[in-house]
C-alpha cells in the first residue's frame, strides 16, 4: 500500500480493519479516509474496494454520487458559500460572484497553489443568519460583500491591481 | 441606570411578540437544558414516557394512543404516524429496523438540527418508544453530512443512555432490548426519500427504487423497516405523557399539534418558531416575524423547500396546516418558510429551485433527469432576457408531465416551485419574456448599475470596494462604472452612503 498517512492519523489499513465487520461500511470508510488524507485518491479507492470486496467502479460510483467526497486534492482553506433559499433571497449569489472574481475560481475549483477551494453547499441550516458562508468549519453569518473582502484580506488574498 | 432599574425592565417571554404566540412542544427543551447532560433531560420528565410504555402499555396500546392523537409525519407528506407503525407492527420478518430521518435536506429548514443538537435525548426516547411499538430492536439515526455537531451530541447521548440502561438489553428491567447506531449522510438531497436513504445506509448510491414492495415489508437490508422524521419522534414522548386528547387540543382537527417553522428571508425576526397548526400566515409573518425588513411590501412566502411552492399576498389569511397548503398548490414539507419582499424576483426564485433540483436529481429515471434539466434551461433563458412566449406553455406541459411520470417524490414535486410561481406571479414571467425586464431588479442580464451623478460626492468608497475594479473616478469628481468589467455583485450599491448607485 503506497499511501502514507499524515503523522498521528490512523493508516488506511487501520480504518479498513475498524469497519471490516460492519454492514454498509463503504460510506463511513470513505468519510474517514477523506478526513485523514483530505481527498480520495485512486490508490485509496482501489484499496478500499479490495478490502470491502467491491469493484473499483462501485467505490468510484459512490464517491462521485455524494457532494461531500472529493477525488482531487482540495485547498488548505475550503470556502463554502451557502446557496440555500434564505441565503439566496438575501444575496448569496452576489457573495459567490465576489469570491469567484477575487479568487479567480469558479465554484468547485481550487487555486493552483492549493491554498483555496471554493464550493457551494445546498444549505448549512443556519438560515436565520443568512447569507452565510463557511471557511474550514467556521461559520460566518449575516455576510456582506464588505465582510467577504475583509475575510479575504485576513486570509492573505491580495486585491488585484 | 441603576442595577435595580434594569432588572425591572427585564422582559419575559410573553412580553416579546416573537415568543408570545409560540407554543413549544418539540422545542420545549432546546436552549433551556444542557443537551450534553442526561440528568437535565430527566429533570424535564425525560425518559418518563419510555418508562411508562415499557411497564404499563402494550405495543398495541402505544400505537392506539399515537393513532388517536392524529400525529402526522413532520417530514413532508404528513402521513399518519400511528397507521405507519401499525403496518410495521404487522409486517413479518426479523430483524425489524427503525430509522430516524435526520437528513434535513430542504434548504431553508433547520428544525431537526435544532432538536438533534439541543435535545438529543428526546430523539432517542421517541425512537425507543417507536421501536417498542413496532417490535424493532435495532435503530438508526441518519444525520446530514452538514450537521457535525448533531452527530457529536447524539453520539454522546447514546453513550449516556446505554450507561444508564435506557438503551441496550432489557431496558429498565423489561424484556425490551433496543440499540441505536448513527449513520452520517454524505451530501445528497435525494437521501431524504425513504428508499434512497436506506440505500445510502447500505453503503450504496442514494437512489430511490420503485415501490412496491413497501419499506414496511422490505426496507433496509431487505428487512421490514419504518422511517420517522426527527420532529415527529420528538412529539412522541409528550403524547405518551400528556395523552392524545392533550395533543388534539392543539392545532386543527386534521392537523393536530404544533409545527416548527424555520422563519427566514426578508422578515425582521428570523429563527425557529413553533406554533399550533392552523395559525395564519399573517400571524407568522407580521406578529411573530415582526413584518418585512425596512417596511417593504410582503410579496410571497415559499413553503416546503424545493418540493413546495410559493404563496402570495392573497394567502396571508391562509391557515398553515398540511391540507390548506396543499390546496393552494404548495406544501408543508419540513416547515421551511422563506419570506420574500418586493425586491425578490419570483422568476429568479423558480430558476434557483430548478437549478437545485437539477443538481440533486439522482439521474435514475429519465423524466426527472431530463425534465429538471429542461426546466432549468428554459428558466435560465427567461432570466437572461431570451425567453419566448411559448416558453410558458412548455413549462406547464413539462411540469404536469413530471408530476405524473417520475419515480420518486423529488421528481414529482420538482416542478412545484415553477408551477406555483407561474400561477400567482404570471405578470413577472411576462415582463421577463415580453418586455425583457426584471421588475424586482434581480436578474443580472436585465439590470445594470449606474452612478447617479447628482448624488455622487466622489468619495471613492465604491471604487475601492469594487472587486472587479470596474469603477473609476477622481476624488470629489463623479465616478463611472465600466459596464464591460462590472460583475453586478452590488458591492458599490452596498457601500454607497449617498444613494448614488442606481440599479436599472
Amino acid at each position: 500500500m503506497a499511501v502514507s498517512s499524515p503523522h498521528d492519523q490512523p493508516t488506511l489499513q487501520e480504518i479498513l480493519d475498524k469497519y471490516s465487520q460492519e454492514e454498509g461500511a463503504l460510506i463511513p470508510v470513505l468519510q474517514e479516509v477523506q478526513a485523514t488524507y483530505g481527498y480520495l485518491s485512486k490508490e485509496a479507492m482501489r484499496a478500499i474496494g479490495k478490502a470491502l470486496h467491491l469493484s473499483p467502479a462501485q467505490v468510484y460510483s459512490v464517491a462521485t454520487f455524494y457532494a461531500q467526497f472529493h477525488t482531487r486534492p482540495s485547498g488548505k482553506h475550503i470556502i463554502r458559500v451557502c446557496r440555500g433559499t434564505a441565503c439566496h433571497v438575501r444575496g448569496s449569489d452576489q457573495i459567490l460572484a465576489v469570491l469567484e472574481k477575487r479568487l479567480g475560481l469558479q465554484a468547485g475549483g481550487t487555486t493552483p497553489d492549493l491554498q483555496f477551494t471554493l464550493e457551494t453547499v445546498a444549505c448549512i441550516g443556519a438560515c436565520g443568519l443568512a447569507p452565510t458562508m463557511v471557511i474550514s468549519e467556521e461559520t460566518y453569518g449575516h455576510m456582506t460583500i464588505d465582510k467577504v473582502q475583509r475575510l479575504l484580506k485576513d486570509l492573505g488574498v491580495q486585491a488585484e491591481e | 441606570m441603576s442595577r435595580l432599574a434594569s432588572v425591572n425592565e427585564l422582559r419575559y417571554y410573553p412580553d416579546i411578540p416573537f415568543y408570545d404566540k409560540q407554543l413549544r412542544v418539540v422545542l420545549r427543551n432546546c436552549g433551556h437544558i444542557n443537551p450534553e447532560n442526561l440528568e437535565e433531560y430527566i429533570a424535564m420528565d425525560g425518559y418518563a414516557a419510555l418508562g411508562h410504555v415499557l411497564t404499563e402499555m402494550t405495543p398495541e396500546q402505544v400505537i392506539d394512543e399515537i393513532k388517536r392523537s392524529g400525529l402526522r409525519g413532520r417530514g413532508g407528506a404528513g402521513f399518519s404516524t400511528g397507521r405507519k407503525w401499525e403496518t410495521s407492527r404487522r409486517a413479518s420478518g426479523y430483524p425489524k429496523f427503525i430509522i430516524a430521518n435526520g437528513d434535513e435536506g430542504d434548504p431553508g429548514a433547520f428544525m431537526d438540527r435544532s432538536v438533534m443538537e439541543g435535545d438529543p435525548h428526546a430523539v432517542l426516547e421517541g425512537l425507543a418508544i417507536a421501536a417498542y411499538a413496532v417490535g424493532s430492536d435495532q435503530g438508526y439515526i441518519y444525520v446530514r453530512a452538514e450537521y457535525p455537531l448533531a452527530v457529536e451530541r447524539l453520539q454522546l447521548a447514546i453513550e449516556q443512555a446505554r450507561e444508564l440502561g435506557l438503551l441496550g438489553t432489557n431496558i429498565l428491567g423489561s424484556k425490551f432490548s433496543f440499540d441505536i447506531k448513527i449513520k452520517r449522510g454524505a451530501g445528497a438531497f435525494v437521501c431524504g426519500e425513504s428508499t434512497a436513504l436506506m440505500a445510502s445506509i447500505e453503503g450504496k448510491r442514494g437512489m430511490p427504487r420503485s415501490r412496491p414492495p413497501q419499506s414496511a415489508e422490505k426496507g433496509l437490508f431487505g428487512k421490514p423497516t419504518v422511517l420517522n422524521n426527527v420532529e415527529t419522534l420528538a412529539n412522541v414522548p409528550q403524547i405518551i405523557l400528556k395523552g392524545a386528547d392533550w395533543f388534539r387540543s392543539m392545532g386543527t382537527p386534521d392537523s393536530p399539534g404544533t409545527k416548527v417553522f424555520a422563519l427566514t428571508g426578508k422578515v425582521r425576526n428570523t429563527g425557529l418558531v413553533e406554533v399550533p397548526m392552523g395559525i395564519t400566515l399573517r400571524e407568522l409573518v407580521f406578529d411573530i416575524g415582526g413584518g418585512i425588513i425596512g417596511d417593504k411590501q410582503f410579496k410571497a412566502a415559499q413553503t416546503g423547500g424545493p418540493s413546495g411552492g410559493c404563496v402570495f399576498t392573497g394567502h396571508l389569511g391562509l391557515k398553515m396546516d398540511f391540507d390548506s397548503l396543499a390546496e393552494v398548490g404548495s406544501m408543508m414539507g419540513s416547515g421551511g418558510l422563506v419570506i420574500m419582499d418586493e425586491d425578490t424576483c419570483m422568476v429568479d426564485v423558480a430558476r434557483f429551485f430548478s437549478a437545485f433540483n437539477e443538481d440533486e436529481s439522482c439521474g435514475k429515471c429519465s423524466t426527472c433527469r431530463i425534465g429538471t434539466q429542461r426546466l432549468h434551461e428554459i428558466l435560465e433563458r427567461i432570466c437572461a432576457g431570451k425567453g419566448e412566449p411559448s416558453d410558458l406553455e412548455t413549462l406547464e406541459i413539462l411540469g404536469h408531465l413530471m408530476q405524473k411520470a417520475t419515480l420518486c417524490g423529488l421528481g414529482e414535486t420538482a416542478p412545484n416551485p415553477v408551477l406555483s410561481t407561474m400561477r400567482y406571479f404570471r405578470d413577472e414571467y411576462e415582463a421577463h419574456i415580453l418586455e425583457k425586464r426584471c421588475p424586482a431588479k434581480v436578474c443580472k442580464a436585465l439590470i445594470h448599475y449606474r452612478v447617479v451623478a447628482a448624488n455622487c460626492t466622489g468619495c471613492m468608497v465604491c471604487a475601492r470596494r469594487c472587486p472587479a475594479r470596474a469603477i473609476t473616478g477622481e476624488k470629489r469628481a463623479v465616478h463611472e462604472i465600466h459596464q464591460e468589467l462590472c460583475i453586478k455583485c452590488g458591492a458599490c450599491h452596498e457601500a454607497c452612503k449617498f444613494q448614488a448607485i442606481a440599479i436599472e
